[in-house]
């Protein structure tokens, strides 16, 4: 509970008055009624047994005082937790951080900032709402509080923190004498302490910050081909899990979560790692990790090319053989890559550079030239990685015999050896677990991987750390040396199934994910970035919602390099020649420090308890109070009686019954006769239509048939009973809610009940054009819990083409397009002599159409035509013959297949005769 | 000057015959008995034969009946004395009084009975008196003046049967609440029975005077507000007040008993028919 205070504190002086009102009230009884009775005459003489009962009732004296008392203090404008210390007079500046920092408690920073302006609006003081991160221009913007409190709402924070230096010449600019309320971030910015002094040296300063932790992403970096993410937190907070997703498209194109990793703050730790291990596949279609749950700028790191796919170059050499696929040293490679990987294949090494590959793939090259080596070095060393595989031809060439080939990991013997093969004694070789040092670490091997022949490593001090993986009897399969940013890997075997079985195995695939995959930091150099113009593609608001900014000024790559977030560079996603960059508001060694004020400044937490007026509610309570005591008055001299009471508990009552009420009447209103009902779609427009077309098609049955409606009825499927209805014209938008169980139960109920539903898409214009539509999506989305039998287009013999009239076509609004019903069982035949098929019993429980009838059929209260239908005299015709369809339709379902049947009579007729 | 004394007299005097129709209709509910006097004398009834004596005159004998004896026969008649029944009906203010919205007044109860009363006593051949000063007559005509006289109000706050001298051995009806003083009432009926008058008293009121069912602080007003007792909570009253009604109608009884009358109770809630009936009884059995 709060401090209580009060806007006028000397009309609490009328308290003293209430004992004296006690007294006033003991003296006085309450008035007698004058009542005419001729028994008076037998009272004469009767006195009183207890005198004391003439004062009032200590309770109603007690009532009375209260509500007195509530009155004389509602009137002096009690005030829960009264802000005695923003009361000044002075001009009040509110100051807002505004950073990504603040997004997380947004609203509740701005609420907070409402109640300042509303107690400035109390105190009639100009106030200033200053962003930081937006500085106006110009002197401070002191207006009455009403004028911010309007504008409260709009204020969005930035994905950025205010430069210091311009923070710093705005407060220059600051008026001498002005009280500030900053609402912080809770973060420690460089310009925080300048203008803390600045602040305090011209007034007041208060401080709001909200106790709700700050928690940052940095960017997601690769390990062991495991994405490793971190989040950052201020220090000193307990132990906290943190959820964090993967956010990006899926097959389908749907931006969705596709992954999800915990992390764990140990308490006092300012970071917490979480690893997730996704298939290339999926991790290529990441675009950005979030924090779950909170919406800030800092919570979201996005991706770039270091996480995408990785480019591959496969230097093909001269495809002239058309051999077998299978043989081709390049077909597991592509088989393996392709889903993972962007292949490009050449015979050029030239032009397999320029498309800036991860990785080159040399598959048994022996000699290169030597501008062609000096190319891929260069390519090597500024972090490529190049992936050679042995095979005859390098086994059989001459280089790295002596001396170590700078674009071979290790020397080799001439001739390598043969294990297992048909001219050798010994039996193919198996893998050896891999060391944990390994890139390879953790993959299991499968048994069946054999390697029958290799090239051999020359015995080097360096080779046992080169080896990455051994067979079983210690001779490396696969070594690695690193040279500049890059790796040169080798491995000592071929890349199809000649020499092994390693690339029939999936452990083929996940060696080359390891390797392809660890490749590449990737991040461009300082410089690199610099010399490029980045072109916006993707930003951040504060609240770290990604915007599609493709359309804005490309941005000089020196203010990228710099990192320097402003208004005018947004954490992003921006791309140049030389690739996507991802510029994320939080480094990987960013740290998070709490900002800390001077014990002179009083600092707000969230728990602040709120300023609340609490005058409305003790002048309500006070009047609440008379009112009883008017009760209680009346009752007391016996003026009350229990009709009285009972009609004012009846008039508190009455309102619950009304739905009730509606219920009935709607059922009354349904059962009394035939009435055609309609699904609200919530749309207006549409249920207006289907109103009218239905009361249209009503006027019509009573003109001409024998079927007579009453006006129809707009059905809501979620509250009201369906039963009544014989038919439901149900028109279907793009935005017709889905229904819920509790009405699919209903709706499947009705159609098994011999219900017939018309479901009208109205869209049999466009559709012709595209085959599907919103409106048709929706239908069968709607549709598909629904208890439908299959359908069919209305064939010719159905009997809603002879209900009525004769029709061929169904016409509505348009014509043209299938009209769908229950498709007649399969068994069903032409009998001799019959013009019609022996067709199933019953009425179809759905038609289903785009022809927007409702629109053809709907007329206004004088009975005139509401839509217009096609053009002059046809239009016209097209109209009758909707009604026709309209009165075949209602025909139908109110008398089954009556008509199917009546092609028989001659035949029964006959048979009577006989 | 006359013709509003008309005016009034004909605004008195419209309910009036609503009055007597319904007065007739529920004396027709009564199955009155025409009331032989057990013996021969004057009257229609046939009593009896009996032997003509020297005395009889030749014209007294019946000969229809002699002609079958051998004696004379004259034919006797039972006697038929007419009574004499005068009502006194109170109409004074206190009988204006209705404890509820669709109940009548009980002077509207008071005359009904009485004038039903009356036209029953009327079509028995009784003769039918109003005090003070309408003196009983028979026949019908009777009707007109007992109607208008009982129309008129009385602005006194209770009814205090006047002192009229009533014919020797009548009867006699007093129909009020018996709520005012006594005293005027047992005088009357003093001098009734000093004239050998037999009567029956019959006590009209209203169901909210026999519960009381008032609460709170309240003002009774005598209907003429001339009585007032203020008290602070009637509810406590009611008791008390229902013992002294007891007591009242106690001496009611008490004076009935000494002089030798009936007393019927009635309220205002209950049939009118039944309370005829009862009256009817009371004076018929008090023959």
């Amino acid at each position: 509970m709060g401090n209580l205070g009060f806007a006028t504190p000397w009309l609490l002086a009328a308290l003293v008055a209430l004992p004296l009102l006690w007294w006033l009230l003991r003296a006085v009884p309450p008035a007698p009624v004058v009542r005419r009775f001729p028994g008076v005459a037998l009272l004469l003489g009767l006195t009183d047994e207890r005198t004391e009962t003439d004062k009032t009732p200590w309770w109603l004296l007690l009532l009375r005082a209260l509500a007195v008392a509530a009155l004389i203090v509602g009137f002096a404008g009690p005030t829960l937790n009264p802000q005695a210390a923003r009361m000044g007079d002075a001009p009040l500046l509110v100051v807002m951080d505004a950073s990504w920092a603040s997004a997380r408690d947004w609203s509740r920073r701005t609420e907070r900032v409402a109640e300042v302006l509303a107690e400035a609006a109390r105190a009639d003081r100009p106030v200033a709402v200053v962003v930081l991160s937006d500085l106006p221009e110009g002197p401070l913007p002191l207006r009455e509080a009403r004028f911010w409190a309007e504008r409260v709402g709009a204020l969005t924070p930035a994905p950025f923190v205010a430069k210091a230096d311009t923070v710093a010449e705005w407060a220059a600019t600051l008026p001498e004498t002005l009280d500030s309320y900053w609402v912080s971030d809770g973060l420690d910015h460089p310009y925080r302490g300048p203008l803390t002094d600045a602040l305090q040296a011209r007034g007041a300063l208060a401080v709001y910050e909200t106790s709700r932790p700050v928690l940052a992403l940095a960017p997601a970096s690769l390990r062991e081909g495991s994405l490793v993410l971190q989040a950052i937190r201020l220090p000193n907070q307990p132990t906290t899990d943190v959820t964090i997703t993967a956010h990006g498209r899926d097959p389908s194109g749907v931006e969705r979560a596709l992954a999800r990793a915990t992390a764990t703050f140990e308490a006092g730790e300012q970071t917490a790692e979480a690893e997730l291990v996704l298939q290339p596949e999926l991790r290529n279609r990441i675009t950005r990790f979030q924090i779950e749950g909170i919406r800030s700028a800092g919570a979201v790191a996005l991706t770039d090319d270091a996480l995408q796919r990785r480019k591959v170059a496969l230097l093909t050499g001269r495809e002239g053989d058309e051999g077998a696929d299978l043989l081709s040293p390049f077909f597991y490679l592509r088989q393996a890559l392709g889903p993972v990987a962007e292949l490009i294949e050449s015979p050029s090494i030239d032009d397999l550079l320029l498309t800036a590959p991860d990785v080159l793939i040399l598959v048994d090259v022996a000699a290169l030239g030597e501008v062609e080596t000096g190319q891929i070095l260069d390519f090597v060393r500024s972090g490529g990685l190049l992936l050679r595989f042995a095979g005859p031809r390098l086994a059989a060439s001459e280089i790295a015999r002596d001396a170590e080939d700078p674009l071979l990991p290790v020397r080799l013997r001439i001739g390598g050896r043969t294990v297992g093969g048909a001219m050798s004694w010994g039996a193919p070789r198996m893998l050896r677990d891999f060391a944990p040092e390994s890139p390879f670490a953790g993959l299991s091997i499968p048994s069946d991987v054999t390697i029958a022949a290799q090239v051999l490593a020359q015995p080097d001090p360096g080779l046992a750390e080169r080896t990455i993986a051994t067979l079983a009897d210690g001779t490396p399969l696969v070594t690695r040396r690193f040279d500049g940013d890059g790796q040169i890997v080798l491995v000592h075997t071929t890349a199809n199934a000649d020499w092994s079985t390693l690339p029939l195995s999936g452990l083929f695939v996940q060696m080359l994910e390891r390797l392809a995959v660890s490749t590449r930091g990737a991040a461009l150099e300082e410089s690199a970035i610099a010399q490029q113009v980045w072109q916006p593609q993707r930003a951040l608001d504060g609240f770290g919602k990604v915007q599609d900014v493709s359309n804005d000024a490309a941005i000089d790559g020196e203010t990228l390099a710099a990192r320097d977030f402003g208004p005018d560079l947004r954490p992003g996603v921006y791309s140049s020649a030389a690739g996507s960059l991802a510029l994320n508001l939080i480094g990987a060694d960013s740290v998070l420090s709490a900002a800390t004020w001077p014990a002179s400044v009083p600092v707000e937490r969230d728990t602040v308890a709120v300023t609340r007026d609490l005058r409305a509610p003790v002048l309500i309570l006070g009047l609440g109070l008379l009112l009883v005591d008017i009760l209680a008055a009346l009752w007391l001299s016996g003026r009350l009686r229990g009709g009285a009471v009972a009609a004012i508990l009846l008039a508190l009552s009455l309102p619950m019954d009304a739905h009730a009420q509606e219920d009935d009447r709607l059922a009354l209103q349904a059962t009394s006769a035939v009435v055609l009902g309609h699904i609200l779609t919530g749309d207006a427009r549409v249920d207006e239509i289907a109103q009218a077309g239905l009361r249209g098609l009503s006027r019509i049955l009573f003109a001409r048939t024998s079927v007579e409606p009453e006006p129809p009825i707009g059905v809501d499927i979620e509250r009201d009973e369906l039963t009544f209805f014989p038919f439901l014209y149900w028109p279907i938008t793009e935005n017709t809610p889905i229904p819920s169980d509790a009405a699919y139960a209903k709706l499947n109920r009705y159609l098994r009940g011999g219900g017939l539903i018309l479901f009208d898409t109205r869209d049999a214009e466009l559709a012709g054009l595209t085959r599907t539509t919103p409106e048709a999506r929706r239908l069968q989305t709607i549709a598909r819990p629904l208890d439908i039998p299959p359908l069919e287009p209305v064939p010719e013999d159905h009997v809603l083409t002879r209900t009525f009239y004769l029709l061929s076509e169904f016409p509505g609004r348009y014509r043209g397009r299938d009209v769908w019903v229950e498709a007649a069982p399969a068994d069903a035949e032409r009998a001799e002599g019959m013009p019609f098929r022996n067709l199933n019993d019953g009425v179809t429980p759905v038609i289903v159409g785009g022809h927007d009838w409702a629109s053809a059929w709907a007329v206004d209260e004088m009975g005139q035509p509401m839509v217009r239908i096609g053009m002059g005299l046809s239009g016209e015709e097209q109209r009758e013959m909707a009604y026709r369809f309209g009165v075949n339709l209602i025909t139908h379902v109110l008398t089954g297949n009556y008509k199917s049947d009546q092609v028989h009579v001659p035949a029964l007729l006959e048979r009577l005769g006989q | 000057m006359t013709a509003d004394l008309r005016q009034r007299a004909e605004g008195l005097a419209a309910p009036l015959p609503a009055l007597l129709a319904q007065a007739e209709h529920l004396a027709a509910s009564v199955l009155p008995g025409a009331h032989g006097r057990r013996r021969a004398g004057q009257g229609d009834e046939f009593w009896q034969y009996r032997p003509a004596t020297a005395s009889d005159g030749a014209a007294r004998i019946d000969w229809r009946r002699s002609g079958r004896a051998d004696v004379h026969f004259v034919r006797e008649t039972e006697w038929q004395a007419a009574q004499a029944v005068t009502l006194w009906v109170d109409r004074a203010q206190a009988m204006g009084f209705s404890g509820a919205k669709d109940r009548a007044p009980k002077a509207d109860r008071a005359r009904l009975l009485g004038l039903a009363l009356a036209v029953l006593l009327l079509k028995g051949g009784e003769r039918v008196g109003l005090m003070p000063d309408l003196p009983p007559r028979m026949g019908r005509a009777q009707l007109e003046p007992l109607t208008l006289t009982l129309g008129a109000d009385d602005m006194a706050d209770f009814g205090t049967p006047p002192a009229a001298l009533l014919p020797a051995r009548s009867q006699a009806v007093f129909l009020s609440d018996f709520l005012g003083p006594t005293e005027g009432l047992e005088r009357a009926v003093g001098q009734a029975v000093a004239r050998g008058v037999r009567g029956v008293l019959v006590q009209i009121l209203d169901p909210v005077e026999e519960e009381f069912p008032y609460q709170g602080r309240s003002i009774f007003e005598s209907m003429t507000g001339t009585l007032r007792h203020e008290t602070l909570r009637a509810n406590d009253l009611q008791t008390r007040y229902r013992d002294r009604l007891v007591a009242r109608k106690d001496a009611l009884a008490a004076l009935a008993r000494k002089s030798g009358w009936q007393v019927l109770s009635h309220h205002t809630d209950q049939s009118p028919a039944t309370a005829l009936m009862a009256l009817w009884q009371a004076l018929d059995g008090g023959r």
